[in-house]
């Protein structure tokens, strides 16, 4: 694929962006989902995503690329190299991988080398797309159009984090974490719950109204379009600037401080909106430590609360019948009333 | 608009699209077959360079062949994996036409527009990890009637809309097209670029026809640039950008310019998401130039586009929403009946259908793998084909979900006056068609202060007989309850994978509000409040007016609610069960 437009180019979007950045700067938020408009910029911005995001250590020769200073969560070819001896590493770009919708079953989980299987007769495991994406992102474009047999495999892993294969009498298991994003439009159907849940972040997408910045889209895409790596280097600076600050947002994000104010205002938020679970409070808390790392800041304030609790809350609402608002008002209502 | 322009643009958009059919995305073609199709399409494969292929998608394409996968039989005899292109794949550097693009699947739509995204495809199929270009140009023969259309993401990425219906034969002149002029205009089309203001006119003249996609304004730059090269223009010029704004924008127009300047001042009335533009937000550069050239193509776009042509666009871009949960039911996969859907890697339990050909044919390249493995274990019982369970493939099938018709019957003491009896016969009509479907049916009852559910979905025809031949009349009209219940049942449906639909009988005249409160104003505000509910969620609903002298309120109601509306002055109830099987047909 050609190269993608730069993040920082891309014009309004601010809570899509926001919730791709929080998922950079720590992925156990869960996965993104961007809901809306056609057009509007939705896989554009996850693209730009790769090749925002600073390059991560793995060891060399893993297939599923570990981390070299974490051996607890080595893969087991992983651990009969450390036994052995020292292992190299080296930097690799985060993977962003392609779920495409037509994919098979097999390509997905991984499968018995077909190759070597024909030309040797070897049995050997040709790892899917569930490792490439390990420790990076997984990308479904229309990802309430995918086949329910894949949904179910998703869900599967991602809830363990790890990816069993049985096959042709080989069993493996390898280590698959990765952060979901999904992108569609609600025109074409709902998501399922079950996979809507996975989602830590679910945001909205409107095409830009305002005639100034729809005329500012055309004309940086045109200017993309005329001259790629032109426009592309005259990004480059911006997108250094929000590079570091994600490196830094990571560094920074185990020594913010939670409040128990906060932690209590989060907990009376999820209550006044009867989000399920207790996955929408962990998930707001997270969300909002990770956008105070993102803004430097030391503890986590009622403002980033209240400004990560729409994409972190509005998707686990029980529907109500009788409201016909949106999600997105009812959680601005319940944060009005809570915060004043 | 007579019909001769509308050839010539018909002609002038295959022209410019076969300068960039990569970058103008492709032609909605909208026009049933016949000679004037066919004679477009004459056009447009004369004007295509002869290396550039034409290649036909048909309807119901399985996934294999749409993206490619293993080819078995060069596999096994070249003892390595060896790749079949799919379709996509193929029509790189050509043409992709759609046949019947109106009934195109969302799933086959989707892998067409990733395609057009990426200007290549993805294949994760058979062991396989391939990305192949795929750059083309689509023609998308829609032969929709009134607001069947082709799926919505496929259109927004076509630049040219072009309607051939209402053009006869006589107008549609046949043209000496050259190929030459085609190839010669493709490289001038590299240096040509819009410039700022363009961008900007371009932009202003598509807010001000109401379209939100902001795909529309970029083809239309695109198809001016086009044309510029066509005509031989140094730069992009005024007439090309009129020309562009005529075909690209025309079509898309939602909303009629209105006669001040349209600097975005008056917000669209269709998005729902539209802020009322501040003035000093609209600090353009040279704001004076780029009003006068956004009139010109505002008046380009004007006179392509006579306003009941209009109107008929509005309504149906706000009913295309509903058309996907017609009443025929939605898809649904299921294991066991329907139409074929593929297969997928399955246990072989009960009741499903083993699919042999797959099964062999995933079995087929580990054979010699296998029979290695059985001839080291001492396994000389040897069957000609070594198949495992990992290779049973179960064919999978698509089946249209039930229907659920929940009627909703205003049982006040207004509407029993006049017809609840007629009503009653109606709805008894009507029972006795989804009977024969085998639809399920509900029945919503609302009076004096509180709708109830009558009936809970069934299928038992004499209950639901027996529960509607009991139904008292008198009371209030709690409309907003009606249909609130009615929102709650269909929801509930939904659920359970049944498509459900709404038939509302009432006069229209609520006056009991949402909390049981008395007052016309504010039960008429609930009332819309709760039809918008249906609407936005896009369930298929008919209205049907049972006032003695059926007013602007029951269509009101039925416009907001997304319904169909049928006032029936003086009908009987069979006329009535006509009307309603008609628009729900």
């Amino acid at each position: 694929m050609a190269t993608p437009f730069p993040f920082s180019a891309i014009v309004g979007q601010d809570e899509m962006k926001l919730a791709l950045l929080i998922a950079a700067v720590d992925a156990k938020v869960g996965g993104v989902l961007a809901f809306g408009d056609r057009g509007a910029g939705k896989s554009t911005a996850v693209r730009a995503l790769a090749a925002l995001l600073p390059k991560m250590k793995v060891v060399v020769g893993c297939r599923y690329h570990c981390d070299p200073d974490k051996p607890a969560e080595f893969c087991e070819e992983c651990r009969a190299r450390a036994a052995k001896g020292v292992l190299k590493s080296a930097k690799v770009p985060v993977p962003v991988v392609d779920l495409p919708l037509g994919a098979t079953e097999d390509r997905v989980v991984g499968a018995l080398d077909l190759e070597r299987a024909l030309a040797r007769g070897e049995k050997a495991f040709e790892p899917g797309l569930l490792a490439r994406a390990h420790r990076g992102f997984l990308y479904i474009d229309e990802a309430n159009l995918l086949e329910d047999h894949l949904v179910d495999l998703l869900l599967d892993v991602a809830a363990s984090g790890e990816n069993v294969v049985e096959r042709e009498g080989l069993s493996i298991r390898h280590p698959a974490r990765f952060v979901l994003v999904g992108t569609g439009n609600p025109e074409e159907g709902e998501l399922r719950p079950q996979l809507l849940d996975r989602f830590g972040l679910s945001v909205e997408v409107r095409t830009p109204a305002d005639l100034v910045s729809r005329i500012e889209v055309v004309r940086r895409r045109d200017a993309f379009e005329s001259d790629n790596a032109a426009f592309v280097a005259h990004w480059e600076k911006e997108e250094a600037k929000l590079r570091k600050k994600i490196v830094a947002a990571r560094e920074h994000l185990a020594s913010v401080t939670v409040s128990d104010a906060a932690l209590e205002r989060a907990a009376k938020l999820c209550m006044a909106l009867g989000t399920d679970g207790l996955r929408g409070e962990l998930t707001l808390m997270r969300a909002a430590r990770a956008l105070a790392a993102l803004e430097g800041a030391r503890t986590v304030t009622d403002e980033h609360l209240r400004k990560i609790a729409p994409p972190a809350l509005r998707h686990r609402l029980r529907r109500n019948p009788l409201d016909d608002a949106g999600s997105s008002v009812r959680v601005d209502r319940a944060i009005a009333e809570l915060f004043g | 608009m007579n019909a001769a322009p509308a050839w010539s643009d018909a002609i002038a958009a295959a022209l410019t699209f076969a300068v960039d059919p990569v970058g103008t995305g492709g032609v909605l073609l909208r026009s049933r077959a016949g000679p004037v199709r066919d004679r477009w399409l004459a056009v447009l494969r004369a004007a295509l360079p002869l290396a550039q292929p034409l290649k036909h998608l048909p309807l119901h394409i399985a996934d294999g062949r749409l993206l490619g996968g293993l080819d078995l039989n060069a596999t096994l005899l070249a003892g390595r994996p060896v790749a079949e292109r799919g379709l996509l794949a193929e029509a790189d550097g050509g043409v992709l036409v759609l046949a019947m693009a109106e009934r195109l699947s969302a799933s086959t739509a989707v892998h067409v527009t990733a395609a057009m995204d990426a200007q290549e495809t993805a294949v994760e199929r058979d062991g396989l990890s391939l990305r192949l270009p795929a750059r083309f140009g689509v023609i998308a023969l829609d032969e929709g009637l009134d607001d069947e259309f082709a799926p919505a993401a496929l259109r927004d990425r076509l630049a040219f809309h072009l309607d051939l219906n209402d053009i006869s034969i006589r107008e549609a002149e046949e043209l000496a097209v050259d190929a030459e002029e085609i190839l010669a205009a493709r490289p001038r089309l590299a240096g040509l670029r819009p410039d700022h203001s363009q961008i900007e006119a371009m932009c202003g003249a598509a807010a001000a026809l109401g379209i939100l996609s902001l795909r529309a304004p970029m083809l239309a730059l695109r198809v001016a640039a086009a044309a510029a090269a066509l005509a031989g223009h140094s730069e992009v010029e005024q007439d090309d950008i009129a020309l562009a704004a005529r075909l690209v924008l025309a079509p898309r127009a939602l909303v009629f310019p209105q006669a001040e300047p349209p600097e975005a001042n008056e917000p669209p009335p269709e998005p729902p998401s539209d802020p009322s533009t501040d003035d000093d937000q609209t600090d353009t550069e040279q704001p004076d130039l780029n009003q006068a050239m956004e009139e010109v193509i505002l008046a380009a776009v004007q006179a392509a586009l006579p306003p009941d042509v209009l109107a008929a666009l509005r309504a149906s871009a706000g009913r295309s929403r509903s058309r996907s949960h017609g009443k025929a039911g939605a898809l649904q996969k299921s294991g066991k009946r329907g139409r074929p859907a593929g297969v997928v890697r399955g246990e072989l339990r009960s009741g499903a259908k083993l699919n042999l050909i797959e099964t062999l044919r995933a079995a087929a390249p580990w054979q010699p793998l296998r029979r290695r493995e059985a001839a080291a274990t001492g396994n000389t019982a040897r069957p000609r084909i070594l198949i495992a369970r990992d290779d049973f493939r179960i064919a999978r099938f698509k089946q249209r979900s039930e229907t659920a018709t929940i009627f909703v019957v205003d049982a006040s003491g207004s509407a029993a006056l006049h017809r609840l009896a007629e009503a009653k016969g109606a709805v008894e009509l009507l029972l006795a068609d989804c009977y024969i479907r085998r639809d399920q049916v509900a029945l919503i009852a609302f009076r004096g202060q509180a709708a109830d559910l009558l009936l809970p979905p069934t299928r038992s025809l004499a209950r639901a007989k027996r529960s509607l031949a009991g139904l008292p009349g008198g009371g209030g009209t709690p409309l907003a309850a009606g249909l609130d219940a009615a929102f709650a049942l269909s929801d509930q449906t939904r659920r359970k994978g049944q498509t459900p639909t709404v038939i509302v009988l009432t006069d229209g005249r609520a006056n009991i509000a949402r909390d049981g409160g008395q007052g016309r104003p504010r039960a008429e505000q609930d009332a819309i409040a709760a039809a918008r509910q249906l609407r936005a969620a896009g369930i298929t609903a008919v209205l049907v007016d049972t006032s003695p002298r059926p007013g602007p309120s029951g269509e009101m109601l039925a416009r907001e609610m997304g319904a169909r509306y049928l006032p029936l002055p003086h009908a009987d109830a069979t006329t009535l069960s006509k009307a309603v099987k008609a628009s729900m047909g």
